[in-house]
């Protein structure tokens, strides 16, 4: 990708910290650094499109160690779980046949596996050695008939937030807007209902949670025709163009996808979150606010009483045993603040949240919820972590993957949020989950037995 | 004699094969006060650490030079400085395992010249040892990863010539990557049982066995070879070697100790444990002690007991070659048909195979192989899950990366005790998978009619 490209992608006008110089995040320190990269944010972005095939063009180390491990899932084509590489070799390299095995490698997953279309994720090795994955992307889905998609998302160069971008942007430039959505099936209209189409920009419907929420889509007469990307089809994303309105929910990893959209097409958009009661259902009256329809608007509402009344009664015998609990949350990006909305939701006190991905507008949505004394930690930095947290007397940490086996060692409570998880916590329905779970960990007896020691250990002591 | 077959596939489907990086890390995990550090961009660090955090439950140290694009046209040389020298700071180690990766090795990196630089530059950290490896993966596997690395860390750490000091009672086991924290304890407590210690290199079942420590997260190693028993291996009495990925680091060690060594490729079923046994009866100058005869005598018991499960079971699988070796060999002992063998990446020792043919490849071909044989169980990692369910067999999970069941480094299967374990297990799953014979109903049936019968 070339270095103008990159800047481009790093100039947000939607974002409204956009003013500030374009040098892009702290370069990280060698030896002392966590983190994905570009590559890891643009498959993420990109592979919950199910009935695609993702193709990795790198040697072994790219997706070797990384293929179906997503916690995101599909209600029915399970493509997106096959794991492709090129895995190419040391021959590959020194005599520059990486294009050439990409082309029959696309063929290879065509012939075989026949996607609705393909996606070819770039890396390190063939972005240095230059291979042109575009022009093989042409080349290849003018002979074999099918979409091919290139994603220039080296590793190298960025961080996996540049990754979700680079990803929304291959398939603005390639897929959406190539086919038109189908007609509403008679058998979905209901009388007095008129049907509006939107799309969710960045849900990735982890461990199906979103399957929590599509129900009430359903009721509202709101028609998805694209979750970009969880559980979608390639079909859907190429009729993005035609929504009525976007709702924007994982923070500005893909906002460049919206505001493109309201750009090109004059499609209204709405950042938003389906973590906690408050966020769910502002997210609903945020996107019937959208559409001008009265009659929508009042359903809306009526939907929102209703469910804040069921998940009421089900957290009231959840929430004294959560009540004053002290937490600490330490996630990326948008969810930063949208865990904090559900925490404050359950009557628990957030002593302090991590903004390692968080945009300033993240930011400014912190201070927002827990006032302007919020402590923000943005050291990645696992000791400074739980160093803060016994500073903070915290009693849960809710935090990402990599966190859970160091908290787990310190003998912490800990609640995984991370996107490998297999729980979904989306929604009113995930909301019960969430509080459920927080009292399993909250109140587990394990952390009193593994403080005791023996004898000999308190001696050593 | 296997013939080896290389399908020419442009795409691997469902890889198989993990990278050599990945490899070299785990080997630098089985050493004390560690932190393997990969020279490559973030992102395979990234990953790396996930792969290993979700295999072992622990937190894993696992560092980057964090290379990016500019860096990889520039030169990386200051990276891997900083980031010895950042190590060295914040984490005092006393090992830094300094692995290349694709990018790196593609960019042409000259680690060892680099680590002569830190030497020159940060002269206050020589009491940490800089274990240079390269381990492109654009070649080779995990598998070939973890032998390299035991090669650098051989090279760097002992010392080139013999050495006079002779510990009488204790040996050197040179374990390959194919053995689980479970199994090398399995392995030390065998050694132990003849009166003599060890010194495992690499010792991941001091550091990856899963142990809680008082003072909570460490982020280096929380246990593992100590480099200065690794100075010292050449006044063991001997050395043991399991696993021929490992016979290369063996051969090495030889030329620079002397000793004279054991080898062994596997210490799954019974002729492989026989030979450890008499190698250690051997060194240590006297009978195999009773509880590993009695050990010996319940795994023959457990043959017997399991032989008719397992005899003619069709199995497939698909491991890196010292393990795909190990348990090809338990099964054919067995009387169990391998319909299938795949292998993650090349080795000399393939052709040794008591089968037909070898594929080196990938998933993909595990499940071809496994649908063409009929096979019974498949043999893998957790990415056969999917498999096993489309091809409705039983999945035994054995290497890397075992993420959907709990425990798996704690799984011994090395030993006699080991085996008599897998016997019992594989027949389980044999027992639990049996299809029974569909009844038939003649249409002379004269008894209640079907659906007037009572069914619970």
């Amino acid at each position: 990708m070339k270095t103008d490209e990159l800047l481009a992608l790093m100039n947000e006008p939607a974002c409204a910290h956009n003013a500030k110089s374009k040098s892009g995040c702290a370069k990280p320190q060698p030896g002392a650094t966590q983190g994905g990269c570009c590559f890891d944010g643009a498959r993420n972005a990109l592979l919950p499109i199910a009935d695609a095939a993702h193709i990795v063009h790198g040697p072994i180390g790219c997706a070797g160690s990384s293929w179906d491990n997503r916690g995101t899932r599909s209600s029915g084509a399970d493509l997106f779980r096959v794991g492709m590489t090129t895995d190419l070799s040391d021959m590959d390299v020194i005599m520059g046949r990486g294009e050439k095995r990409l082309f029959k490698a696309v063929r290879q997953a065509v012939e075989t596996y026949h996607p609705a279309g393909v996606f070819i994720y770039n890396t390190c090795v063939p972005a240095l050695q230059g291979d042109d994955i575009e022009t093989v992307a042409k080349a290849a889905a003018e002979r074999f008939g099918v979409p091919v998609v290139p994603v220039d998302c080296a590793g190298f160069y960025g961080n996996k937030n540049l990754g979700n971008r680079i990803g929304g942007e291959a398939v603005y430039k390639h897929v959406i807007g190539t086919r038109e959505p189908d007609p509403v099936p008679a058998s979905a209209q209901r009388p007095g209902i008129v049907t509006h189409d939107i799309n969710l920009i960045g849900e990735w419907n982890v461990g199906g949670e979103f399957w929590a929420v599509a129900p009430l889509f359903d009721e509202l007469g709101l028609r998805i025709l694209c979750t970009f990307s969880g559980d979608s089809r390639f079909r859907e994303v190429q009729t993005m163009h035609r929504a009525e309105a976007n709702m924007v929910v994982c923070s500005k990893a893909m906002i460049q996808v919206a505001r493109k959209l309201q750009e090109d097409y004059g499609t209204p958009f709405i950042e938003g979150s389906f973590y906690g009661i408050a966020d769910t259902s502002r997210a609903f009256r945020d996107i019937a606010g959208m559409l001008n329809d009265p009659d929508l608007t009042a359903r809306t509402e009526a939907m929102i009483a209703r469910e804040e009344a069921k998940v009421e009664a089900a957290l009231a015998p959840l929430k004294p045993r959560l009540a004053g609990k002290r937490v600490l949350i330490f996630t990326g990006g948008y969810k930063s603040w949208s865990i904090v909305s559900a925490m404050q939701d359950l009557g628990m006190e957030v002593v302090a949240t991590g903004t390692e991905k968080s945009t300033e507008e993240d930011k400014a949505r912190i201070i927002e919820l827990m006032g302007p004394d919020a402590k923000m930690i943005s050291d990645n930095d696992q000791i400074a972590l739980l160093q803060t947290f016994r500073e903070c007397r915290g009693d849960i940490l809710i935090a990402g993957d990599r966190y859970i086996y160091p908290t787990l060692k310190s003998r912490i409570p800990f609640l995984d949020i991370d996107h490998v998880r297999r729980i979904g916590y989306a929604g009113y329905d995930g909301m019960i989950e969430l509080a459920g779970n927080l009292v399993h960990v909250a109140h587990s007896p394990v952390w009193k037995k593994v403080q005791t020691r023996t004898e000999a250990q308190r001696q050593a002591a | 004699m296997a013939e080896i077959l290389h399908p020419t596939k442009a795409l691997a489907v469902n890889p198989l094969k993990t990278s050599q990086p990945i490899g070299a890390s785990l080997a630098f995990l089985g050493l004390a006060n560690s932190m393997p550090l990969e020279h490559g961009a973030r992102g395979c660090t990234s990953f790396n650490k996930l792969f290993f955090m979700r295999h072992f439950h622990d937190p894993i140290a696992l560092q980057t030079t964090a290379m990016d694009h500019v860096i990889a046209v520039m030169g990386a040389d200051g990276n891997v400085v900083e980031a010895l020298a950042t190590i060295c700071t914040r984490n005092r180690p006393s090992v830094i395992g300094l692995i290349t990766t694709g990018l790196s090795e593609m960019q042409g990196a000259d680690i060892q010249r680099t680590v002569a630089m830190f030497r020159t530059r940060f002269p206050g950290y020589d009491d940490v040892a800089v274990i240079p490896v390269a381990t492109t993966d654009t070649i080779g596997c995990l598998e070939s990863g973890f032998a390299r690395a035991v090669e650098a860390i051989i090279t760097t750490l002992v010392p080139p010539t013999p050495s006079i000091i002779r510990h009488r009672r204790r040996v050197n086991v040179l374990a390959s990557a194919m053995l689980t924290p479970g199994d090398v304890e399995a392995i030390k407590s065998v050694v132990n049982a003849f009166g003599l210690t060890a010194i495992v290199l690499p010792d991941i079942a001091d550091s990856l066995d899963g142990h809680l420590i008082e003072e909570g997260f460490s982020t280096l190693t929380y246990g593992g070879t100590p480099p200065a028993s690794i100075a010292e291996m050449g006044q063991s009495a001997a050395t043991l070697v399991i696993g021929p990925s490992m016979y290369k680091a063996a051969d090495l060690l030889h030329a620079r100790t002397g000793l004279p060594d054991y080898r062994v490729a596997s210490l799954i079923g019974l002729d492989g444990s026989d030979a450890f046994c008499r190698a250690l009866s051997e060194i240590a100058g006297c009978a195999v002690p009773p509880i590993i005869e009695r050990q010996r005598s319940q795994l023959q018991d457990a043959m017997v007991d399991c032989q008719f499960q397992l005899g003619g079971a069709r199995v497939a699988i698909a491991a890196d070659a010292d393990l795909l070796c190990a348990l090809t060999g338990f099964f054919t002992d067995m009387g169990a048909d391998v319909v299938g063998a795949v292998a993650a990446g090349r080795a000399a020792h393939l052709v040794d195979l008591p089968i037909a043919s070898v594929v080196v490849g990938d998933l993909e071909d595990l499940e071809f192989l496994a649908r063409e044989g009929r096979a019974d169980m498949i043999v893998t990692n957790s990415h056969g899950a999917e498999i096993a369910r489309r091809q409705q067999t039983a999945l035994l999970r054995a290497g890397f990366p075992i993420y959907d069941s709990f425990g798996a480094h704690t799984v011994t299967r090395a030993g006699y005790a080991g085996t008599r374990q897998l016997l019992f297990e594989t027949a389980n799953l044999l027992a639990g998978h049996y299809q029974e014979i569909r009844p038939y109903r003649s249409r002379y049936w004269q008894g209640t009619p079907r659906e007037d019968e009572v069914t619970c």
